[in-house]
């Protein structure tokens, strides 16, 4: 009986514990989901209740924020810088990747770990000398100038993960290829390719979701609002002189947020095996 | 078809000599057995005869082709991987069908050959599975098909039977010797297991530490080794070897018997403390030492069990035992073979 | 037996089969990376390096060497000194809340529930959904008159209206909210990163630990610790760097302010670099990460070559 009523307050603590967890790191989404159906007047009125609705829940913001806002254009550019970065991503990537791990000796592993340690190079130390090379090459203002440069944090990351899959790989099935008449690039392309497709998938998710999430780059790069991606828009356009439009900023974070938080949950075990390179084994 | 041979191969990882200078001539239609310890250098000698592997130095002829800078593709030899390297995502035809694919051979054609491949090696209800639905056995036999399918110059096999389980092995071994023959075709088997050597080699060449120590028939390799090495890798329990003189004396288990089972007088005795018994059914192992000469040197004696009674052979006691001098063997100092001491 | 005619020696065709030796397609396979990281990367950050000791500015471009007076007049500046100390504090402040509240979290969710999934998918939101847009919600959350926490703290009579804070408004408070926003931001990648460890010790060398008589904290401290070091070391690297150059919270959040309280290395080289202009100071301010990113090089070196063994 004592048992039974200590398994009971020890099952309590564990799930009040976990519901603790999950509100702090879920309210602000929360927060930005109930702000974005608030009408105006309910929003801003110190006496209402904020966690619920005080007036009739409204999609006006939305509506704003297609209608009156560049924030549909913001999610085309961050869609097309998305897709160009992805498509010089997979280009660069997955032939290096390849090449890395099948290096033999160390030059392949040292090779490897020198292009994942760019990774760790911080936009913040290079965004001075790039923003010269983008002005220089006319594209300052541009969202191509985000093309150019988001694929020198993609590509090694996504060379980084590429290169543990291959590894992966039984190198018999090339082999066999090989001496069953193809050339080395004929087995590549007949062979492994087609056997790693979930792990290009998986690039092709990250680097998008990178893309996304990406900031300084976008800040530093782009002042004019028609070029800007969706999470630049969002957080520095949405305001008018010192106004906050809330509303519609927390409408647009919530649509940008969607659809990255979904990738990350399907793909996130891939991400850390990638991330930490398999330091256990 | 074509015979292979190879001058002089050296081959250095960094800093690791894999391959130590080794000739060999592989005529055409042999069945040749490489032989030796894991790590011996014979995988990589194979991958150098059929080019996934580049040789450092030396000079690889087939069919009177020097293919030093030819890639395999070129070469037209077949191999078949220790897991076979199926294409996990072709069905068991289109495994098959892969070698004639690349080399452009029209469809008819590889349907046809594909189909004699599969009904030779019993696998033509397997055509439309993959390679994950099949068992190890079925698998080793697609791996075997598509290595044959479009008639190799040669035909190279690394520990192929090493995924198989023991009774599936005996079988195995059987098939591909068979299709060997039936096939005609020159083959390279490496193995580290005596028994797949002596039972299927035509010849067998033994090699340690990169380096070909012997290369002979079955019963060469068995009856008269070429040195230490070779006397004491093949054969289980291996030659009993003893000092003496400043060389080595060698006679195989089954040849050292009670002195009263050797018929004749033309026979070396020694005096022999058995230590340990085993008994394994069609003979008994009996292990001990020999009285003046180095204890630590184990001495051991394959006996007939219908022949001996286990009273007769007591552990702890002294026994006349005796080898027919024909079946001795000397070595020199260094380990070679020597004709007497 | 067929005896063998002495080979036909054909001379060896040296080109026509270049791309089938594995050294030269590698490297061909491997170039267009390392031209783009090259160019993009490794020039970049040599022009980073010559800026600094430059007098370059967006209005006079001019590449005149003045050696260290840049670093010189930065290093007198005050704002500078306290943007240095910011900066560490900031981002030793946030990974060691987001560490505990890491290793806590991971604890919990190691233990298999009903809804666990659902719970690590939101778990994982901070990390997953971009900084930015996060930060604009805090942002929100903390505003100096709609602020949800402020609206709480009073409902339950902890505060009255009058002396409610403002968060981003009060020097303190505003390092305390982007210390907090950062650790909220990063503690979900500490969670999967240890759980990752965890699940990655074999369930033998706990058992048999726990044969071997160890009680739960030996266990903890003496095996699972150890072993998941690398990985936990691997995950805390990250978290440096990324914390350490970090522009987008404070950017957001706080401009900085009030009155450089907030300052940190990425945004004051943002501001003096980007939007003054004066391109050569702010590459200086830049490159006084570059200490603490080569200590975390070595240790990243070192915890990726421990997985070879």
């Amino acid at each position: 009986m004592r048992r039974a009523v200590l398994n009971a307050a020890s099952d309590g603590a564990f799930y009040g514990a976990v519901a603790i967890f999950v509100v702090l790191t879920a309210f602000p989404f929360y927060w930005m989901l109930i702000t974005s159906l608030k009408s105006n007047p309910d929003l801003y009125n110190v006496a209402n209740t904020p966690f619920w609705f005080n007036e009739t829940p409204t999609l006006e913001h939305f509506r704003y924020l297609f209608e009156q806002t560049l924030f549909a254009r913001w999610l085309l550019n961050s869609l097309i810088i998305g897709l160009c970065v992805v498509a010089i991503t997979l280009a660069a990537a997955v032939p290096a990747g390849y090449s890395l791990a099948r290096m033999t000796g160390r030059n392949g592993e040292a090779l490897g770990i020198g292009i994942f340690l760019t990774y760790l190079v911080p936009p913040t130390l290079l965004f001075l000398p790039l923003s010269r090379v983008v002005a220089s090459l006319g594209l300052q203002n541009s969202m191509w100038s985000l093309v150019l440069v988001y694929p020198t944090f993609t590509i090694p990351f996504c060379t980084w993960l590429l290169m543990g899959f291959f590894k992966a790989m039984p190198v018999e099935i090339e082999e066999a290829a090989i001496v069953d008449g193809c050339s080395l690039f004929g087995a590549f392309v007949r062979m492994v390719l087609p056997l790693s497709i979930p792990a290009i998938l998986t690039v092709v998710i990250f680097t998008f979701t990178l893309t996304l999430q990406e900031f300084v780059y976008a800040l530093t790069f782009i002042s004019t609002s028609a070029q800007k991606p969706v999470t630049l828009g969002v957080a520095t356009d949405l305001v008018r002189g010192d106004i906050f439009f809330w509303g519609e900023i927390m409408a647009g974070a919530l649509i940008a947020s969607i659809p990255v938080a979904i990738a990350y949950n399907l793909f996130l075990d891939r991400f850390i095996s990638g991330i930490t390179g398999g330091a256990v084994k | 078809m074509a015979p292979v041979t190879a001058r002089n191969i050296f081959k250095k990882f960094d800093d690791v000599l894999a391959v130590n200078g080794m000739s060999l001539t592989v005529p055409d239609g042999e069945f040749m057995v490489l032989l030796g310890p894991s790590g011996c250098g014979k995988t990589t000698f194979l991958r150098i005869v059929c080019g996934l592997e580049r040789q450092t130095s030396g000079d690889l002829i087939i069919g009177g082709n020097l293919v030093n800078d030819i890639p395999p593709r070129a070469r037209g030899v077949a191999m078949m991987f220790q897991s076979y390297g199926l294409y996990p995502h072709y069905t068991v035809r289109n495994n098959i069908a892969f070698p004639l694919k690349t080399q452009h051979v029209s469809r008819g054609e590889i349907d046809k050959k594909v189909n004699w491949a599969a009904s030779l090696l019993g696998i033509s209800h397997l055509l439309d599975r993959r390679p994950r639905q099949l068992s190890g056995g079925e698998r080793q036999r697609v791996a075997l098909a598509r290595a044959l399918v479009r008639e190799p110059t040669a035909l190279l096999l690394d520990e192929p039977l090493s995924n198989l389980d023991a009774k599936m092995r005996a079988s195995a071994r059987q098939d591909i010797r068979q299709f060997q023959q039936r096939v005609g075709i020159t083959t390279i088997y490496v193995t580290h297991d005596q028994v797949e050597a002596m039972g299927m080699g035509d010849r067998i060449a033994v090699i340690d530490h990169g380096r070909i120590r012997q290369v002979g028939t079955p019963v060469e390799i068995y009856e008269d080794p070429a040195d230490r090495f070779v006397a004491t890798f093949v054969g289980t329990p291996p030659m009993n070897l003893v000092a003496r003189n400043g060389g080595y004396l060698g006679f195989r288990p089954e040849n050292f018997l009670p002195k009263e089972m050797i018929n004749g007088s033309d026979a070396a005795e020694f005096s022999f403390r058995v230590d340990r018994s085993e008994y394994l059914g069609s003979e008994r192992i009996v292990y001990g030492v020999l009285d003046g000469f180095n204890p630590a040197e184990v001495i051991a004696a394959k006996l007939p069990p219908a022949h001996v009674a286990e009273e007769s052979i007591r552990p702890g006691e002294w026994h006349r035992f005796a080898v027919r001098r024909g079946a001795l063997r000397y070595f020199d100092a260094n380990g070679k073979r020597a004709m007497s001491h | 037996m067929v005896s063998i005619a002495e080979p036909v020696v054909k001379p060896a065709p040296r080109y026509r089969f270049l791309l089938d030796r594995r050294d030269v397609l590698g490297g061909v396979l491997v170039a267009p990376a390392i031209l783009y990281v090259l160019l993009l990367v490794g020039l970049p950050f040599l022009l980073a390096v010559y800026y600094s000791v430059s007098a370059y500015t967006i209005y006079d471009p001019s590449w005149r060497f003045v050696g260290l007076s840049n670093f010189r007049q930065i290093v007198q500046n005050p704002v500078f000194q306290d943007t240095l100390a910011n900066t560490f504090l900031f981002t030793f402040g946030s990974q060691f809340l987001g560490l505990v509240l890491g290793k806590f979290g991971a604890l919990l969710l190691l233990r298999q529930f009903p809804g666990r999934k659902i719970v690590r998918a939101l778990i994982i939101l901070p990390w997953a959904v971009p900084i930015a847009l996060a930060t604009v919600a805090w942002e929100w959350m903390f505003d100096s008159l709609y602020s949800v926490i402020n609206w709480s703290l009073i409902s339950l009579g902890v505060i009255t209206r009058s002396d409610a804070p403002n968060w981003l408004g009060n020097p303190h408070l505003a390092m305390l909210c982007v210390i907090v926003v950062n650790a909220w931001r990063f503690f979900p990648f500490a969670i999967v990163i240890f759980l990752a460890g965890m699940t990655s010790i074999p369930q033998d060398v706990i058992d048999a630990a726990t044969v071997d008589g160890a009680g739960f904290w030996r266990r903890n401290y003496q095996i699972v610790l150890p072993m998941i070091l690398p990985i936990v070391a691997v995950g805390l690297i990250f978290g440096i760097v990324f914390t350490f150059t970090d522009l987008s919270v404070v950017f957001l959040l706080t401009k900085g302010g009030p009155v450089n309280a907030t300052s940190v290395l990425g945004f004051e080289g943002f501001q003096v670099g980007i939007v003054s202009g004066d391109v050569s100071h702010g590459a200086a301010i830049s490159l006084f990460m570059l200490p603490v990113l080569f200590f975390v090089v070595i240790g990243m070196l070192h915890f990726i070559r421990r997985r070879e063994i």
